[in-house]
């Protein structure tokens, strides 16, 4: 059971995320995960509002199934099929983090210090997770795709947006870590 | 509409994505630290797979699963949209460690502090909706 239980080789990670792509290709429909969150939008019935939302959001209930699949997955996978040796990254990184305050993972998926139970007693830290969110969900709506649309989906095929929209994820996310970072942390 | 396909896709890619820890905050943070080569490997990798994949499925001229030709639209055009919504999204992927999978993968293992990274998700696509009529694409 070790092998399932340890944190998954990136090469066989990897070849398992380019498969669901291909499997998805195979069923007539194409891999992305942000437009869910359009759907999720648009079945609350503002599309009588705001026109962006007026679509047939009803053709991509599929994906909604691959999501509630995905939960399933995460779940399965949090409870029974992880140890003690998960998330050992860099020590070099975990020094890093120290500096700003983040504890380290100690087979944690998600800090403490952004996502603990005592998150739900601080504004600021509630505040910090939304617009986290706004930025992902603003970002991949105008972007027109986040890492699974663009980086795994678009970039499979060659295609020139999707590679100007990762260098921007990489640029966005650089800016983040380096210097914004220092400033709320 | 068979459901239990796109279920057991969506099962699968839940469990890989937590089992390679790409849904870690952790492993964000140090992806973009270049302190790893782990995130790296599995994004090259999907790709490579997919590259293979899609060029095989092209040059058989494969059919879907219905037996119609499978077509694989290309992005739309753009310049800006892609640049600057791509910066956006890049600083919220850093910033709460997760993109919009691993949003409801999480959830469903049941770290309820990242509902609140889903709810600003969900008003970011709104606010798209809102205003994207006025925005440079």
């Amino acid at each position: 059971m070790e092998f399932i239980t340890h944190t998954w080789h990136w090469s066989i990670s990897g070849f398992i995320i380019g498969l669901v792509m291909l499997a998805l290709i195979y069923f007539g429909k194409v891999f992305g995960m942000s437009s869910n969150l359009r759907s999720l939008c648009s079945m609350t019935g503002i599309g009588k509002r705001v026109s962006f939302f007026d679509w047939d959001w009803k053709s991509q209930r599929w994906n909604l199934v691959v999501v509630l699949g995905a939960m399933i997955g995460g779940y399965v996978a949090t409870h029974y099929l992880s140890d003690a040796s998960n998330v050992t990254i860099n020590p070099a990184t975990i020094q890093k983090l120290q500096k700003i305050g983040i504890d380290a993972p100690n087979s944690k998926l998600l800090p403490d210090a952004i996502f603990g139970s005592d998150v739900f007693h601080s504004p600021q830290k509630i505040l910090l997770l939304i617009i986290g969110g706004i930025l992902i969900g603003f970002g991949s709506r105008y972007a027109g795709g986040c890492t699974s649309g663009h980086a795994i989906s678009g970039l499979s095929n060659f295609q020139l947006p999707s590679l100007k929209a990762v260098i921007g994820f990489f640029i966005g996310g650089l800016i983040m870590v380096n210097f914004i970072f220092p400033l709320i942390f | 509409m068979n459901v239990v396909k796109y279920l057991i896709v969506g099962f699968i890619f839940g469990v890989v994505l937590t089992k390679a820890e790409a849904v870690s905050w952790y492993r964000i943070y140090e992806m973009f630290q270049f302190d790893s080569f782990h995130m790296y490997g599995i994004i090259m990798t999907a790709i490579a797979t997919g590259v293979l994949g899609i060029q095989i499925i092209k040059r058989t001229k494969m059919n879907d699963i219905k037996g119609l030709p499978i077509e694989i639209a290309d992005k739309e055009k753009g310049t800006f949209r892609y640049w600057i919504g791509g910066l956006i999204f890049g600083l919220g992927w850093a910033m709460v460690g997760s993109c919009p999978g691993p949003i409801f993968i999480l959830i469903g293992a049941g770290f309820m502090s990242i509902g609140f990274v889903l709810f600003g998700a969900l008003f970011g696509t709104f606010l798209y909706g809102l205003i994207k009529d006025k925005l440079p694409h």
